[in-house]
């Protein structure tokens, strides 16, 4: 059996905080290049320049993408056959995220209590997703997630005869709904199926998926093809200015679903879309 | 991007020359207020009492930036989702504030205190706090410090890169160039 301790799963922890709020993806920057390529309004073409250098410099410095670091959310692929040396995981977890907010110079975002909301002044908790997995490995995602994009995420609970247009339609309002708040060009992840929860699960998870790649399932590879050019054709564009490009990917992922109900929830990333793994 | 030059204090006369869609720069001195500055904001004024500036002809930037790295002014500070301070807007532009800076949608009572007593609303970019953190020569905080991040700061900015989305006649970019390029 292997060990794994406290201080490697803070330490990763920590240093994944800092690296996914100052350096974008790869995949996110060749999405914003292709769409300042693509783009037909003038602004939106400068506005894009800028975004494009705001991230290069954020690199560079190693300074934040965004100001609103986000709260951080943290995928854990835990092997079975790995045993855990140094006290609680969770712990652990938040540990890395207290150091890697205090030294990385990142914004302290999260409240107590959703009521008192009094800071935490460390970005503590982290939202923690645990999946047990077969082997010796462990493999930690960590997603900080801005809140101007999140406010404008949904969840429907459809009837099951309501079918993919209602799906469509749904996204396609949220979107619209959302307008300039979160930060266009956006990532759109949609989770279908499950129950409640899941649905909203797999919405998040949705929003981890390369940008440019589409599901490996035919059928929903066309359906996100096809949702992608309908949300561009709102006009929204870039911050919402007007333009061709209102989002840079929309990811579906689906999960079996109960006789009698259909739930469908959409989860609205901005072009800050951070997130980075590690194995352990 | 550098469009139209802005300096403040932001006067009447420069907020009615602005048209929504024009790019500007702004420079000089800016304060910065979110959602819990704002609710004292409006609470002082309620009590009658002097508010930490004087809101005459001033530009409010909802931004909660990062800390400051040694050896810097400011961390990334890009602009806050806006209708989280909807509430209290129109009592500011009431009592004399001409232009804000954000992003995304405004309330109807907004935009009508906007055209009655002569604001505007400007966007900035969204998620580019780094680069917009360049603008910024001097930051210090004068009210609400224990608000952490959400304190109300006076910035000295230089060139500041923003949108004019909002002008005083009520015409508004996120309405007229959606519709330009919807299909
Ligand atoms: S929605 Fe995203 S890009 Fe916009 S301010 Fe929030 S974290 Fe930054």
């Amino acid at each position: 059996m292997r060990t794994i301790t406290f201080e490697q799963v803070a330490s990763a922890v920590e240093g994944m905080c800092i690296k996914a709020n100052t350096k974008i993806g790869a995949d996110v920057l060749a999405g914003l290049q292709k769409a300042r390529e693509t783009e037909e309004s003038p602004l939106c073409r400068a506005i894009l320049d800028r975004i494009i250098e705001n991230d290069k410099i954020a690199a560079e410095e190693a300074i934040p993408i965004c100001q609103d670091t986000g709260m951080t959310v943290v995928f854990v692929d835990w092997g079975q056959e790995v045993y855990f040396e140094g006290g609680s995981i969770t712990d652990a977890i938040n540990e890395g995220v207290r150091q890697g907010y205090t030294k990385g110079y990142l914004r302290k975002s999260v409240v107590n209590d959703p009521l008192e909301r009094v800071n935490t002044k460390d970005n503590t908790p982290a939202v923690i997703h645990y999946n047990l997995v077969p082997g010796d490995k462990v493999h930690i995602t960590v997603a900080p997630k801005g809140f101007g994009s999140e406010n404008m995420s949904a969840l429907r609970m459809f009837k099951p005869a309501d079918g993919v247009e209602a799906v469509k339609e749904f996204v396609l309002q949220q979107v619209e709904t959302a307008g300039s708040n979160p930060c266009p060009p956006i990532i759109v992840g949609v989770g279908i199926g499950g129950t409640m929860e899941k649905a909203a699960f797999l919405a998040k998870k949705a929003l981890l998926r390369e940008v440019g790649k589409n599901s490996s399932n035919p059928y929903y590879a066309d359906l996100e093809k096809e949702l992608l050019e309908k949300v561009n054709n709102l006009g929204i564009g870039p911050q919402g200015f007007g333009g061709r490009n209102t989002a840079l990917a929309v990811n579906i992922e689906t999960y079996p679903t109960h006789i009698a109900g259909m739930p469908c929830a959409v989860n609205i990333n901005c072009h800050v879309a951070r997130h980075t793994e590690i194995e352990l | 991007m550098h469009g139209v030059q802005i300096t403040t204090p932001f006067t009447q006369e420069a907020v009615r020359s602005l048209k929504a869609g024009q790019m500007v720069s702004i420079s000089g001195v800016i304060y910065t207020g979110r959602d819990a500055a704002h609710k004292r904001l409006v609470d002082t004024l309620d009590r009658g009492e002097a508010l930490p500036f004087e809101p005459k002809e001033t530009i409010m930037y909802y931004v909660g930036p990062c800390p400051a790295k040694p050896g810097k002014v400011i961390g990334p500070a890009g602009p806050t989702t806006s209708y989280r301070m909807d509430p209290y807007a129109p009592r500011m532009i009431a009592a004399g504030q001409t232009g804000m800076i954000g992003k995304g949608l405004r309330s109807k009572e907004v935009v009508d205190a906007m055209k009655q007593y002569g604001a505007v609303y400007f966007a900035a970019i969204g998620g580019a706090g780094a680069l917009m953190a360049q603008s910024i020569k001097q930051a210090k905080v004068i009210a609400y410090d224990d608000l952490g991040t959400e304190a109300v700061r006076e910035l000295v900015v230089e060139n500041l890169p923003a949108i004019v989305v909002i002008d005083a006649e009520g015409n508004n970019l996120y309405e007229t160039g959606k519709a330009a390029y919807k299909r």
